[in-house]
């Protein structure tokens, strides 16, 4: 077993709207990774994946307010401190986040080398620029981007390659933990696969230490995360090593999701897709039981009740449901074969 | 549903033809071909795939299929017949006929209208102006309950009150209660998550055998493609690269373009090769 890079302690978050009423967004969140490895949180929108990435980062601002728990990176607790130690100790250096719509957040006005600097000058004033473009040129050349991008604007970029400006921008000072918040989702397959690469290419050299990669899509989780954590109504109900996780899925709700997978493969045409009916509970009002009773088919009155605990099996897997894995096991063996 | 039980659509009487359709923007040496010479068949019933990547030109043929947008040259049979929609009631009348579901369910609705007068509009397009209230009535909840919604929730509310996935079930409620001939959906699915997909392609699929209509389905997605359609058409810089049976499309890939889209997209029980992605590439 591997350092601990990023282990978050029964994390719980909340946002409050202009009319004063409070939204659990996270509600006891409890995650580790090791150094090396990446871990990949799936979910359907809205259930929280985003804004637990927020909130790991530790740096708040209304609407989104800290409740309790702890963040440790590499050993250090963050969540006590004042944001603005938050951005300037923290982000960047031990913690890089890239948000969806990343190429974005590039101001059209202002050459990409100018963002270095940025990232560089907030953390280390006193670099001079010669140092800072010897140290972006270098770093960029190792990640296959050409070196003439940093005296480029951003609009004479494609989609893809801001991207990747992006991501190579906001590891430059060799975070310990990446955090991606779907940042393949807005380009097509050919620049997606080359971001990915880039993202592994990061992780085998050495440039970040751990990764934690967000997004809606399985097949991608599946070939880029070592880990899955699944995410419901801002609790994880199941995490697993990626094979384990599509292959063998416990909780009801992540057998429901790996069930909906597409993939351009023989044997996925005509079988049956799964589809959950019904709507995430409102997490102004968190149910007490199960948070995802009402949409369950096996759900037993006790399943509205009480709010089950999560279980530890098989060494390192983790669920959220009253039902036993080998009893789950065969409610599927079943259903499978009535088919 | 299996294999087995699906019927075979492909052999059925021409819906919608189109002969050497294209479209052109620009003139010059600025001229370029959004859809270059494009010729297809679809027949009545089958489930159509258009596949292709941002712009090649899947958008523009659809705006003309749907009488949006005026080809520059070429032209589209319906029914067997050249299409007429020469003046404004013709285009209504055609519509009657050709129905369309887009990307984003949010900008689908008039801000200003309850969704109560979104379904009469449809009632009323199809000729039931002289029907009772209570007629009315229940065609709307028949049409709500076929998409799994309940219309007395529904009923009174604006659109912003619904979800994205409501909205887009809404969508598939209007088209259930026109019953057109075609139905063009353009990535009706690339806005909601995977579990609402799923029920979303299973109302089409519905549609498709309770009605018998045509579904022209426009998408990025080559596993959802591979899934639903009876035909795919690969798309390239406006340009057919490849069609026909989807079997054979997706698991013999032919053209160039449509291996390197299979072998792009992350797959569960092949290996996904990182391996011959170059990272230095144009800007």
């Amino acid at each position: 077993m591997g350092k601990a890079m990023l282990e978050v302690k029964n994390l719980k978050t909340k946002y409050v709207t202009r009319f004063h009423e409070d939204v659990y967004s996270v509600d006891g969140v409890s995650l580790v990774i090791e150094e090396g490895r990446s871990l990949g949180v799936a979910g359907e929108s809205g259930c929280g994946k985003s804004t637990l990435a927020l909130s790991m980062m530790g740096y708040y601002f209304p609407p989104l307010h800290y409740m309790s728990g702890d963040i440790l990176i590499d050993g250090n607790n963050i969540s006590g401190l004042a944001p603005d130690t938050v951005r300037k100790t923290i982000l960047g250096s031990e913690i890089a986040y890239i948000p969806q719509a990343a190429m974005n957040a590039l101001n059209p006005t202002a050459k990409i080398i100018r963002f270095v600097e940025d990232v560089i000058h907030a953390h280390d004033p006193k670099k001079t620029k010669a140092e800072i473009r010897e140290m972006a040129e270098e770093r960029f050349a190792i990640l296959g981007l050409p070196k003439m991008v940093l005296d480029k604007h951003a609009v004479e970029l494609s989609g893809g390659m801001k991207q990747r400006t992006v991501i190579a921008i906001s590891t430059i000072l060799s975070p310990k933990v990446l955090i991606a918040d779907e940042p393949s989702s807005a380009l097509d397959v050919t620049s997606q696969k080359i971001v990915i690469k880039l993202m592994r290419e990061l992780m085998e050299k050495g440039y970040i230490r751990s990764m934690m990669f967000i997004t809606h899509e399985l097949p991608l989780l599946y070939n880029v995360t070592d880990d899955i954590a699944v995410m419901y109504a801002g609790q994880l109900v199941e995490v697993g090593t990626a094979k384990e996780m599509v292959f063998d899925p416990i909780h009801p709700y992540s057998h429901g999701l790996m069930g909906s997978i597409l993939v351009p493969e023989e044997g996925t045409r005509g079988t049956n897709l799964t589809a959950i009916p019904g709507t995430p509970p409102n997490l102004k009002r968190p149910p007490a039981g199960c948070r995802f009773a009402e949409r369950c088919k096996y759900a037993k009155p006790e399943c509205f009740f009480a709010a089950p605990p999560e279980k530890k099996f098989e060494g390192h897997r983790m669920y959220r449901c009253i039902f036993g894995v080998d009893e789950l096991r065969d409610i599927y063996k079943k259903e499978a074969e009535q088919q | 549903m299996s294999e087995k039980a699906r019927k075979d659509y492909t052999k059925g009487p021409s819906c919608l033809k189109g002969i050497g359709l294209t479209r052109s923007f620009g003139i010059g040496d600025k001229k370029m071909f959004a859809v270059d010479h494009v010729d297809f068949d679809f027949h009545e019933g089958e489930f159509v795939s258009i596949v292709g990547e941002s712009g090649s030109g899947k958008t523009t043929l659809s705006k003309m299929l749907l009488g949006l947008l005026n080809p520059t040259e070429g032209e589209i049979l319906f029914q067997n017949k050249p299409r007429d929609i020469s003046s404004h009631a013709k285009k209504r009348e055609y519509w009657k006929s050709m129905q369309a579901i887009f990307q984003d369910p949010f900008a689908s609705y008039n801000v200003f209208h309850k969704i109560d007068s979104v379904l009469l509009d449809c009632i009323n397009m199809r000729g039931g102006q002289n029907l009772s209230k209570q007629e009315k009535f229940d065609m709307m909840t028949e049409a709500c309950s076929f998409v799994n919604l309940k219309f007395a929730e529904l009923t009174n509310k604006y659109p912003f009150e619904l979800s994205g996935g409501q909205m887009q079930r809404l969508m598939i409620a209007r088209i259930f209660l026109l019953k057109p001939k075609i139905l063009l959906a353009d990535e009706p699915t690339s806005m909601v998550d995977a579990c609402s997909r799923a029920t979303i392609l299973d109302m089409l699929l519905q549609l498709r055998d309770e009605v018998g209509m045509t579904i022209i389905f426009i998408t990025h997605d080559i596993g959802l493609a591979y899934y639903i359609s009876d035909t795919v058409y690969i798309m390239e810089h406006g340009k057919f690269v490849e069609y026909g049976k989807a079997d054979e499309v997706i698991l013999n890939p032919k053209a160039a373009y449509t291996k390197r889209l299979i072998s792009d997209v992350p797959k569960i029980h092949e290996e996904w090769d990182l391996s011959t992605v170059e990272l230095t590439s144009e800007l």
